[in-house]
């Protein structure tokens, strides 16, 4: 080769799934100087919109049902110069001809990022009866506000974070709610049984029948759902069934595409998939996070927003790319009261170092051995961040416990 | 530069706490409190990460 090697990017960066991460890995591509052609391919026919109002504003009472856009198609196509390509699912990838099927047309990448999200688990058999939904997209939210908006009586299919906004809504208007959780105690795997069960507590305050241990044996009515029984035969009448079961990593159109999948899309650190060319960022991505040293996959708003940028900053600058490193943080909102959640619920144990579980206000640490590794807070906005960063700075957990007992920050001076 | 907050947007999520903990503070009652209405000096690196990083679309800068 002649030392005149001339070092070029890609010419062409292609987008699928124009969701948060999506939108923000073309908006960064731009920021970054990327002249090239770029195309963002979505499945659903809207705009990109924000998820979190979904199971929030979009279901409160009076509330707007208009979606939270972040650009308009003008600003996508003539400001950022976008190529846009929506209502049109992915239907398979070539990574040796870095080609993106979409149905019968063809686009070719140098670069991509999937960004292809996840898709809501429903619960089988239940297609074809009215009034049993999933929450996941603008079309499903707007199906469930109206049938809260009609007075229904509401059964909530697993008590996870998203469910559990949806019975606050139908308690906001007074109607019946009932939540059902197939394992002993909710929220386990995100947060831990002790505190879980502290958590769902304001279930039952608010007026939120909570009945964990039991599955849901069949969804019965004709045509649409009449009630929902439950494996110990009990019988609860539903207008609505929201089903929060969790959802999986959108990589069905990957199938023979030769690309690493489990449980999400490979990556490495810097968001690098296992091809040339090719990175993943938001819900579909499983990355290698330095921090906790650790493969993880996050379905959380900030991790997509980071990533989706980040992913499309390597992928049109490979020669200068960044790891993505992070202390994972997602929010719910229960019945006017705020929950916080960083880092991972380590396997060590937890301490309260503020408040009472069994009250409205908490915060929690989690360890790893000496280390701080999370905190969970209910209306402690307060303080939440404060640890975030502890965590991120790899803080000793007696240090966050100490750092709890100033008064100054003191989590237990708090109200 | 100078930070302005949409406060009817705001609800106290707290990503700008992260990224510019100077700045923005989110208090008791889950009001974020923005400590210095200036980015100031040498903080616009995360004040910019913080106004990008607004799950609500609250706060923006303005020269």
């Amino acid at each position: 080769m002649s030392a005149t090697t001339v070092h070029t990017g890609p010419n062409s960066l292609v987008v699928v799934g124009a969701s948060l991460a999506g939108l923000r890995a073309v908006e960064a591509a731009r920021k970054a100087g990327f002249a090239g052609r770029v195309t963002l391919i979505g499945d659903e026919p809207h705009l990109p919109y924000d998820r979190p109002p979904l199971s929030k504003q979009l279901l409160a009472p009076g509330g707007s049902t208009d979606p939270v856009t972040f650009r308009s198609r003008a600003e996508l196509v003539d400001e950022l110069g976008v190529e846009l390509l929506l209502d049109a699912p992915a239907t398979g990838l070539d990574p040796d001809a870095r080609i993106v099927h979409v149905g019968g047309a063809e686009v070719a990448y140098d670069a991509l990022v999937i960004a292809t999200g996840a898709v809501a688990r429903g619960l089988p058999g239940t297609e074809n009866l009215a009034g049993v939904h999933v929450l996941r997209t603008l079309d499903d939210a707007r199906a469930v506000r109206r049938a809260l908006d009609e007075g229904a009586r509401t059964v909530v299919v697993g008590a996870g974070f998203i469910g559990s906004e949806v019975a606050s809504a139908a308690r906001a208007r007074g109607l019946p709610a009932t939540v059902v959780e197939a394992l002993p105690a909710p929220l386990v795997r995100s947060v831990g049984s002790g505190l879980g069960a502290g958590l769902s507590a304001l279930h039952t305050r608010n007026g939120t029948v909570l009945r964990c241990g039991q599955a849901v044996a069949a969804v019965e009515g004709t045509g649409r759902v009449e009630r929902v029984r439950l494996t110990d035969g009990t019988a609860i009448e539903a207008d609505l069934v929201v089903v929060g079961v969790g959802a999986v990593p959108g990589t069905g159109w990957l199938a023979g595409s030769g690309l690493p999948v489990a449980d999400g899309v490979v990556c490495d650190e810097f968001l690098r998939a296992g091809a040339p060319g090719v990175y993943a960022a938001g819900d579909v991505a499983r990355w290698h996070n330095r921090l906790f040293d650790r493969s993880m996959r996050v379905e959380h708003w900030s991790a997509a927003a980071e990533q989706g940028a980040l992913a499309a900053r390597n992928a049109v600058s490979p020669a200068d790319a960044v790891p993505y490193v992070t202390v994972p943080y997602f929010w719910s909102d229960w019945y006017g009261s705020r929950i916080q959640f960083a880092g991972v619920a380590g396997g060590d144990g937890h301490e309260i170092v503020s408040g009472d579980p069994a009250g409205d206000h908490f915060v929690a640490l989690y360890r790893e051995g000496d280390r701080l590794t999370g905190v969970l807070t209910l209306n402690g906005q307060r303080h939440v961040m404060k640890y975030r960063r502890l965590i991120a700075q790899g803080a000793c957990f007696d240090e966050a416990v100490a750092f709890a007992r100033t008064p100054a920050h003191g989590a237990t001076a708090a109200s | 530069m100078r930070i302005v907050l949409d406060r009817a947007r705001c609800t106290g999520i707290g990503i700008c706490e992260s990224f510019a903990p100077t700045v923005f503070e989110v208090d008791d009652n889950g009001e974020l409190v923005v400590l210095s209405a200036e980015v100031p000096e040498g903080a616009l690196d995360e004040v910019t990460a913080a106004v990008e990083g607004c799950p609500a679309l609250a706060l923006r800068l303005e020269p």
